[in-house]
């Protein structure tokens, strides 16, 4: 199994002027750049740590958010491209159908993956709900748009023999011809992100890597199956390195030391669902039986994520606690043997997955903590999670 | 309601009553909210209303994207139902198709009626012509459509299931063919001198979604219109205030004009 350190560079010294919303509608006065340019490069210097410890490096992007203030994914990769040796660089990723220029993002990724020497898996994402207002999208046609753009994308990548024509729904180029080519062949490996059965059965179809994330222990079990169902069925082999599902993780030489390092990264799970509710489910984004029973339940039609408990009790995610989050299976802390037992449990209870991608800083875990995290992980959890077949 | 086949569209129509043609081309939502409304048209006229592809029972063929693609289907419309001098009736979203059928082909238009329509842009690139519906909290959005929300919106909880799913398909396929250019077509104010019928520009005078201000420039931009405000109504008179609005109707359908 392999492991990738994730951080979402989460601007938190405007969290306490937050209330309603940390997302979409937050003025940017709240931000001082000279406080963010610190937290840019600690951030960097984690990831960077990372290249040493062994530990593979995933990026992500936000808009229009004090959580994340990663707003071009592809950025701290390009830096980390030259800044790293060994490690694999992952973006999960890049919002296709949000984005306007599919061919400026094979350029991204291409370029990326060159000056790398080849360590580049290539990330593309739906989105959540709240990324159309910043992006002025329009909801009901995204996914069409995202899978154009995948198409386009992937055959930007893999045509080597000058220009051609595309002119689809969404995209219009007459002269498609990407330099540089990409260092990997045919192209980078793919990702998608998927937090339903549906869309894991989309990505199965194409032999897409999936990421699970904050799906927990009672709703990924579904998802796995329907890839590993989907990926049968359309003829493709199954192996584990298709699946990776996110981890919150805090790893102490104590379990309280390791409990206390998960609270401070569990601020993510408490501020990132907080949005001003008339961006949670613009029209069309969700299926019409999703949106139906969202309006039924107010006429907004607010739209909530779930997070349920092993036992189905509905948990709140701005006030949950470490003990909650591990049940929920969003969470693995604790001592080394705490971490590796709860990653092993998780890993049987879903029928295995081949990459875990360790949420190592959120929220408010200060850089001193998160080195101490990595490198307790990297030198006591890592080691076994990586004989874990993946 | 029936279905009529046209341009690969299975149209869902409702027709009701007897008298001259009126189609009614209608907005975005509140589509149940219109029952007063219909049965006092029905009085006086024969009552066309389609649900738009997309909406209610009507589909959408995969080609069909913007609201260009829904003038040509109701010209076509009424083509096939061979309707002559007809009282083209559009509101909000509806109204901008009904402008765009009329800079088109006004062959078998009689008279146009506008309310609280959409379409047109009129301010620069910073200004807010029409309010954005989908990033206004709940509570404001409904205060600004209606002049009093709590007669005109109704209990979500208490719908069914089929209800529930036909307004969330209103509302997608509103953003479909809405979402950008936002509610308007930048080149539509150009060719709206084309629309040389008798027109009746009506606007809820508490309307906060386009303002009375947007009617009174929409007006003055075509050849022949006349505005009339309603008192008491938001973006959505023919729901708050259903008589009146069909009166109006009435009595430019018998005004001398221009």
């Amino acid at each position: 199994m392999k492991v990738w350190h994730f951080s979402e560079m989460g601007y938190h010294p405007a969290w306490p002027q937050l209330e309603e919303s940390y997302r979409v509608i937050i003025p940017s006065r709240l931000y001082d750049p000279k406080v963010g340019a610190d937290l840019y490069h600690r951030y960097l210097d984690e990831w960077a740590l990372c290249d040493e410890l062994g530990i593979n490096i995933m990026t992500n992007e936000h808009h229009a958010t004090a959580t994340c203030a990663d707003s071009v994914c592809t950025i701290p990769m390009a830096i980390l491209a030259r800044e790293t040796k060994q490690v694999r660089l992952l973006a999960l990723g890049m919002p296709i159908g949000n984005r306007n220029d599919p061919i400026r993002v094979a350029e991204e990724y291409a370029m990326i993956d060159v000056i790398s020497r080849g360590r580049v898996e290539m990330g593309f994402v739906k989105g959540v709900p709240f990324e159309i207002a910043p992006a002025n999208s329009s909801p009901p046609d995204l996914m069409e748009r995202f899978w154009e753009a995948h198409d386009l994308i992937l055959k930007a990548l893999t045509s080597h023999d000058g220009p051609f024509n595309w002119e689809g729904r969404h995209f219009h180029y007459r002269q498609v011809n990407v330099w540089p080519r990409p260092w990997q062949q045919p192209h980078p490996p793919v990702w998608m992100p998927v937090g339903s059965p549906g869309s894991a059965a989309e990505a199965a179809a194409r032999g897409i890597t999936i990421g699970v994330l904050n799906t927990g222990w009672v709703r990924t079990p579904a998802i796995y199956e329907a890839y590993r169902k989907t990926a049968g069925e359309t003829g493709r082999t199954v192996t584990l390195d298709k699946l990776a599902y996110m981890a919150l993780i805090g790893v102490g030489e104590t379990r309280e030391e390791g409990w206390r390092r998960a609270d401070q990264i569990l601020g993510y799970s408490r501020t990132s669902g907080i949005v001003a509710p008339q961006f949670m489910n613009p029209p069309g984004y969700a299926s019409e039986a999703q949106s139906a029973q969202a309006l039924k339940a107010s006429g907004a039609g607010f739209r909530a994520g779930r997070i349920q408990s092993r036992d189905g009790r509905n948990l709140n995610p701005r006030t949950m606690s470490v003990a909650d989050a591990i049940d929920a299976g969003l969470v693995f802390a604790g001592t080394p043997d705490d971490v590796f037992d709860q990653m092993r449990a998780f890993y049987d209870h879903v029928g295995g997955f081949g990459h875990l991608l360790m949420m190592g800083q959120g929220g408010l875990l200060d850089h001193a903590e998160t080195v101490a995290n990595l490198t307790l992980f990297s030198r006591e959890v890592l080691p076994r999670v990586e004989e874990v077949p993946g | 309601m029936e279905c009529v086949d046209i341009a690969g569209v299975s149209l869902e129509l409702l027709t009701e009553g007897e008298g001259p043609p009126l189609l009614f081309l209608h907005g975005g939502d509140y589509f149940a909210q219109h029952r007063d409304f219909f049965a006092k048209l029905a009085e006086r006229w024969r009552l066309i209303v389609p649900r738009h592809p997309g909406f209610g029972g009507s589909t959408r063929p995969d080609s069909f994207r913007t609201v260009h693609d829904l003038a040509y289907l109701y010209l076509d419309l009424l083509d096939r139902q061979d309707l002559r001098d007809v009282m083209l009736v559009g509101a909000s979203f509806g109204g901008w198709i009904a402008l765009e059928m009329c800079v088109r082909c006004l062959q078998r238009i009689g008279r146009l009626v506008l309310i609280d329509a959409l379409g047109v842009k009129f301010g620069g690139r910073e200004e807010r012509d029409i309010a954005d519906i989908y990033a206004l909290p709940n509570a404001e959005l409904l205060r600004l459509t209606f002049f009093d929300p709590t007669l005109a919106v109704p209990d979500y909880s208490a719908l069914s299931d089929e209800e529930a799913a036909s307004i969330a398909r209103d509302r997608a396929a509103t953003a479909l063919y809405g979402w950008r250019p936002y509610m308007h077509n930048p080149g539509l104010r150009q060719w709206l001198h084309r629309v040389h019928v008798p027109a009746l520009v009506l606007w809820g005078e508490n309307d906060g979604i386009v303002a009375a201000d947007y009617g009174e420039k929409l007006c003055r931009s075509l050849p022949r219109a006349r505005f009339e405000l309603i008192r008491e109504a938001g973006h959505y008179p023919q729901i708050e205030r259903a008589g009146a609005v069909a009166d109006a109707v009435e009595r430019f359908a018998r005004a001398e004009v221009l």
